[in-house]
């Protein structure tokens, strides 16, 4: 009876482990044994080199840590210019209660568009030839403003980081409210009462509640805008050049381009092993925070 | 001392001064959005040269020339399978484990959970390379059901934390009078806990549907067949043929991006809810 009971348990969980086992685990061990073969994805044959293939990634595959670094470029775009917009327009929608709504409906819409629409859209607006931005700027007087944004290797790498801006910032905003509205309004009462400013109320009320939402927004803008590569599929491919490229564009062409398999999961365990490291940091940083 | 009128121009001043900066953001949000619909009413001949939001000529017939000889019929249709496959799958699949997680004793329970929690946490950026091979060999890759599976397990870890914190909250004394009338594991499982767990089943049903509608890079790496396209995949096909067509691609885009938009306006709650739940708890 006992048995049976516990027998039927099992099978509660026995699709969810299945499922699991099979589509992450798996996947997940080979990563690591891939890691350290030569192989093209199709041959039986695979040739084992050891670590070979990290020692390739750190000290000859400039394009990665290229890459990386452009990735880096636009976390920090999106570290300072995203979130510092998200913060704004969260604290500005937490005092202002009229149309409040209203705004959190329209901010939260990049984020639910696919990052091919997005990055399609605008692709399309910000066209060299026919853009709608080139356009404006020429009917309003700068013509010499006028580049191909996406393709122009000056301009590319920070286009792609404020679309990723405007895509993202829906996110933080949403935290970053839900996190105002937890302070209670009396705090703000009483300093007003003890005779504080606006402005010294956010500095000693608003902005330490709020630092261990701040922390959590940056991890998560963190790992989520290091892995983006979606929308750069759809605006620029990775070009001019190389001067867009990021990790998972690398992995892609590793195992697409090349049909290097093995050096491809060498690349991603690499990278996830930076993405462990910076989360963390970030986690450490955040304790710290909170004994302070 | 300053007049009290001085501090009401002044209140309102700040507040027109925030209202114009929370617009300017708004409109930014829906602008592109307008032109690309915009674009989709354009022909080929007008689109580079008419800058007008609302063209003087609206040319719906580009929406059934995208549906039916561009395919985004077959792509639509493609996209609706998938996502209602993989909701209902992950629906099924991780509430009977997070209801056991919550609920039911058994050796392993704590690991086993520790273990999608883990999978949660820890980010792989190449996992798509080791699920392209592992699809290969179970000759499931380039088809629907392969790439079903793939997205359950893509969003079973989070569904399932998610509904076993609802779990952990709910009483216990409607699921033990089921028991005392002889009601089975699963018969409570489904008649109480289900119904009583509608409002997360919201959260995690819009969650995995956005997610899976909008999804690329899976699609694109099993997929050689058009005719199992999704949206998304077909989008980027689309334009890498037909390069300089905006009218249609833009038909196309907005095709994939209205559904998207629809089910978020009338759910947004859940969405606001999904975000908060899942930022407090990460």
């Amino acid at each position: 009876m006992k048995l049976k009971s516990t027998l039927e348990n099992y099978v509660f969980i026995l699709p969810a482990a299945l499922i699991f086992v099979v589509f992450y685990l798996v996947p997940f061990i080979w990563i690591f044994q891939l890691g350290l073969y030569e192989w093209d994805g199709i041959l039986p044959t695979k040739v084992f080199v050891g670590l070979g293939n990290f020692k390739e990634i750190f000290f000859e595959d400039k394009i990665w840590w290229g890459s990386m670094r452009n990735a880096g470029y636009i976390t920090l775009i999106a570290l300072t210019l995203q979130n510092t917009l998200a913060f704004m327009l969260a604290w500005a929608c937490d005092r202002q209660m009229r149309l409040k709504n209203f705004y959190r409906v329209l901010f939260f819409i990049p984020p639910v568009l696919s990052e091919v629409v997005v990055g399609l859209v605008w692709q399309w607006i910000l066209d060299g030839n026919y853009g709608l931005l080139n356009g404006w700027l020429t009917s309003l007087g700068f013509p010499n403003l006028v580049r191909s944004w996406l393709s122009d290797p000056n301009t590319a790498l920070t286009t792609v980081a404020i679309v990723h801006c405007w895509k993202g910032f829906g996110w933080g905003f949403l935290i970053f409210l839900a996190g105002l509205q937890t302070i209670p309004r009396e705090l703000y009462e009483a300093a007003r009462m003890d005779g504080a400013n606006a402005w010294s109320s956010f500095k000693n009320i608003t902005l330490p509640l709020m630092m261990p939402v701040a922390v959590l927004v940056a991890i998560l803008t963190i790992l989520g805008t290091m892995q983006g590569f979606v929308m750069i599929i759809a605006m620029t491919d990775g070009g001019p050049a190389y001067h867009t490229q990021v990790p998972v564009l690398r992995i892609l062409a590793s195992m697409r381009g090349s049909s290097r398999f093995g050096y491809a999961c060498a690349q991603g365990i690499t990278f996830g092993v930076v993405l462990m490291v910076i989360s963390f940091i970030q986690y450490k940083f955040s304790q710290k925070f909170k004994q302070a | 001392m300053r007049s009290l009128t001085y501090y009401k121009i002044k209140k309102v001043a700040v507040n027109a001064v925030i209202h114009i900066f929370l617009l300017a953001v708004a409109a930014s949000c829906v602008f592109p959005l307008a032109w690309m619909v915009s674009s989709s009413l354009k022909t080929q001949e007008t689109v580079f040269k008419d800058t007008s939001l609302v063209p003087r000529e609206l040319h719906f017939e580009n929406y059934i020339i995208a549906w039916q000889e561009g395919g985004f019929g077959r792509y639509f249709f493609n996209s609706i399978i998938y996502t209602v496959s993989v909701v209902i799958g992950i629906i099924i699949v991780a509430s009977l484990a997070a209801y056991a997680f919550s609920r039911l004793r058994f050796p392993g329970r704590n690991a086993l959970f520790l273990m999608f929690m883990a999978a949660m946490m820890i980010p792989i950026p190449g996992s798509f390379v080791a699920l392209y091979v592992l699809l290969n060999k179970l000759h499931l890759r380039n088809t629907a059901i392969g790439y079903i599976l793939c997205m359950i397990s893509v969003g079973l870890s989070t569904s399932i934390f998610l509904l076993k914190t609802f779990f952990d909250k709910l009483p216990r004394e409607l699921e033990d009078a089921a028991r005392m009338d002889g009601a089975s594991k699963f018969g409570i499982w489904w008649h109480v806990a289900m119904p009583l767990a509608r409002p997360v089943l919201a959260v995690v049903v819009i969650f995995n549907a956005l997610n899976v509608w909008n999804e690329y890079v899976l699609a694109m790496i099993l997929f050689d067949s058009k005719n199992l396209m999704p949206l998304q995949r077909a989008l980027m096909v689309f334009q890498g043929e037909f390069l300089t067509n905006y009218p249609l691609l833009m038909a196309g885009l907005t095709i994939t991006a209205l559904p998207i938009i629809l089910v978020y306006l009338f759910m947004q709650k859940y969405i606001v809810k999904g975000v908060t739940a899942g930022a407090i708890s990460g």
